[in-house]
């Protein structure tokens, strides 16, 4: 039996999160870890590098929070509604402040994540061929095949400080598993320096050993695991609640304006007093609107024992 | 807005109608989302969507609210890691359509979707490529869905994200063999006025007009010298059960039509 990592939110971002990170919150719309966001943000943490293929919500309200001095991504917007006001405020008006920006595509971003778990120098990918956007971004360079048979684009590897994750279920060492969209949170905690996973519900260690086809992350590379149900509002977790569209939708005209936003921050960030407070000023109804409209379980399947 | 549809609705259901025939789908953020699933429901019941969050075959019982919904999960073929998808999927060559939406294209449908403006300090900063250049690159052929007007139809786009035809087809055909693109390019760009495909010489050309729609306004919507096929034929209007999935299944609230 191992030791126990469960911790705090509260704990596991002073410890683990220090200013002048490369912070990586993924989950790809699935899975987002809004609730360890907006304890960096409570923290104020300062001079983050952000690092994410889709900033989403989460990304404008920490850059709106003032910790972040730099975004690393490859798509920037409201998914399915509109765009992120306080980021874009910062880079075509740099206000109130610039922030640098280092872009890539989706692949770009999964192969340098790779490359950095996999201690490589660089990912090759068939992309950015006659586009601008190795201009935009020096770091994206063309490199000969050492075969002699062509040319591909490579990214450099992206190795954060700190890698959150957000899961359906993980032991108390940090053996974590996932069902829906598994995004490329896989290769950002391989390649992290240190990993938070954030879980709805805390589970023996026989229940992932019951069904290891479905971990994506060993215990081996965790360092803390936080127990916080519905941590991923507004976005979702596949069987357990849905995007809250409507708050999504709700974004778009706070995002527009600044003053808005700081004072969403007070309601919602600086003045509740972590996640099991936001949820309960959020309100069960709306929690429950939330539940899926039914129930899809998959079949099981039998491993076997060997003895 | 013609009489008992709107021009959002005759956009999608030309988009979905282009589809008949294809296999396998990697349906891009936004537009395309609610014509391939349009498709799926009506001319290519077969089709598979991929999605980029990592699905393959999915079978979405509502119109996903975007392309990481978990109706895309519930029932699919296969969830896989983005690695797997980019990687397997869309490099080793399975997508026979990348289905794209656009801000800005040019006449070889060479696509933007990063700035208006200077990249450094953009008058509008949008979101960027996703994963539309690898898309463009490695699709067997692209389709694309957007608004058409003096502002997204342009000669020159202030930003390349996603290649199109480059500067011309031969030019273009030579670069994607030299460089062992698996892709063909664009071939068919639906608006809100009309439907184009690409000539010979790689350059987009109307083919079809939507009901209502004169060729002079289209002409006034392009900002270049538009080529014109010699018989442009007429977009056969929505079906009315084309018109119900849109508004009863797909997009009760109008989000895309309105």
């Amino acid at each position: 039996m191992s030791t126990s990592k469960v911790t705090t939110m509260r704990d596991a971002i002073a410890e683990l999160v220090h200013d002048g990170d490369t912070v990586a919150i993924e989950g790809f719309t699935h899975l987002i870890c809004f609730a360890a966001g907006h304890e960096i943000i409570r923290q104020r943490k300062r001079d983050l590098t952000l690092a994410r293929l889709t900033p989403d919500l989460i990304y404008d309200q920490m850059v709106a929070g003032g910790v972040a001095r730099k975004l690393i991504f490859s798509w920037l917007g409201n998914p399915g509604v509109g765009s992120l006001g306080a980021i874009r405020r910062r880079i075509e008006s740099a206000d109130p402040a610039p922030l640098e920006v280092e872009e890539y595509s989706h692949f770009g971003m999964v192969g340098r994540y790779t490359a950095g778990a996999a201690n490589l120098p660089f990912y090759p990918l068939r992309s950015y061929f006659e586009t601008d956007l190795p201009v935009a971004n020096p770091l994206i360079r063309p490199i000969e095949s050492p075969y002699g048979d062509g040319t591909v684009y490579a990214v450099p590897p992206l190795k954060p400080d700190v890698t959150i994750v957000h899961a359906q279920r993980a032991d108390a060492s940090g053996d974590t598993q996932v069902w829906g969209l598994l995004g490329c949170q896989k290769e950002a905690a391989f390649a992290a320096r240190r990993v938070i996973v954030v879980v709805e519900e805390l589970v023996p260690e026989s229940v992932i050993r019951a069904d290891p086809n479905r971990t994506i992350l060993p215990g081996l590379i965790v360092d803390a695991v936080v127990v916080e149900p519905y941590g991923a509002h507004p976005s979702y977790v596949q069987g357990a609640y849905d995007r809250d569209n409507p708050f999504y939708i709700a974004w778009d005209p706070i995002t527009r304006d600044e003053s808005a936003i700081q004072q969403w921050l007070r309601d919602w960030v600086y003045d509740v007093d972590g996640r099991p407070a936001y949820i309960d000023k959020l309100g069960a109804d709306r929690v429950a609107s939330l539940r899926p409209s039914g129930t899809a379980p998959s079949g099981s399947v039998d491993y076997g024992a060997y003895r | 807005m013609t009489e008992g549809y709107s021009k959002s609705e005759m956009m999608i259901v030309a988009a979905a109608r282009e589809l008949a025939g294809q296999r396998v789908c990697f349906v891009g953020v936004g537009l395309p989302n609610i014509a391939v699933n349009l498709a799926q429901r009506t001319i290519a019941p077969d089709l598979e969507l991929v999605y980029e969050a990592g699905v393959f075959g999915a079978r979405p019982a509502r119109l996903p609210l975007s392309i990481g919904d978990p109706t895309i999960v519930t029932g699919a073929t296969a969830v896989t890691s983005m690695w797997d998808l980019f990687s397997l999927y869309l490099q080793g060559g399975l997508i026979d359509v990348g289905f794209l939406g656009a801000a800005q294209i040019d006449r070889f449908g060479n696509i933007n979707t990063t700035v208006i403006g200077p990249y450094d300090r953009p008058t509008t900063r949008l979101p960027g490529s996703g994963g539309a250049c690898e898309i463009a690159i490695n699709a067997r052929q692209v389709f694309v869905i957007m608004h058409q007007s003096r502002r997204s139809f342009v000669e020159r786009i202030d930003f390349r994200t996603s290649p199109g035809n480059l500067g011309g087809a031969e030019n273009a055909a030579r670069i994607r063999h030299e460089q062992g693109w698996l892709g063909r390019g664009p071939s068919v760009v639906v608006t809100d006025l009309a439907i184009y495909h690409f000539d010979d010489a790689g350059e987009m050309r109307l083919d079809s007009l939507h009901p209502g729609v004169s060729l002079d306004q289209v002409r006034e919507s392009v900002g270049w010298e538009v080529r014109v096929a010699a018989d442009v034929r007429a977009t056969p209007e929505p079906t009315a059960e084309e018109l119900r999935l849109i508004r009863v299944e797909l997009d009760p609230e109008g989000a895309y039509t309105t």
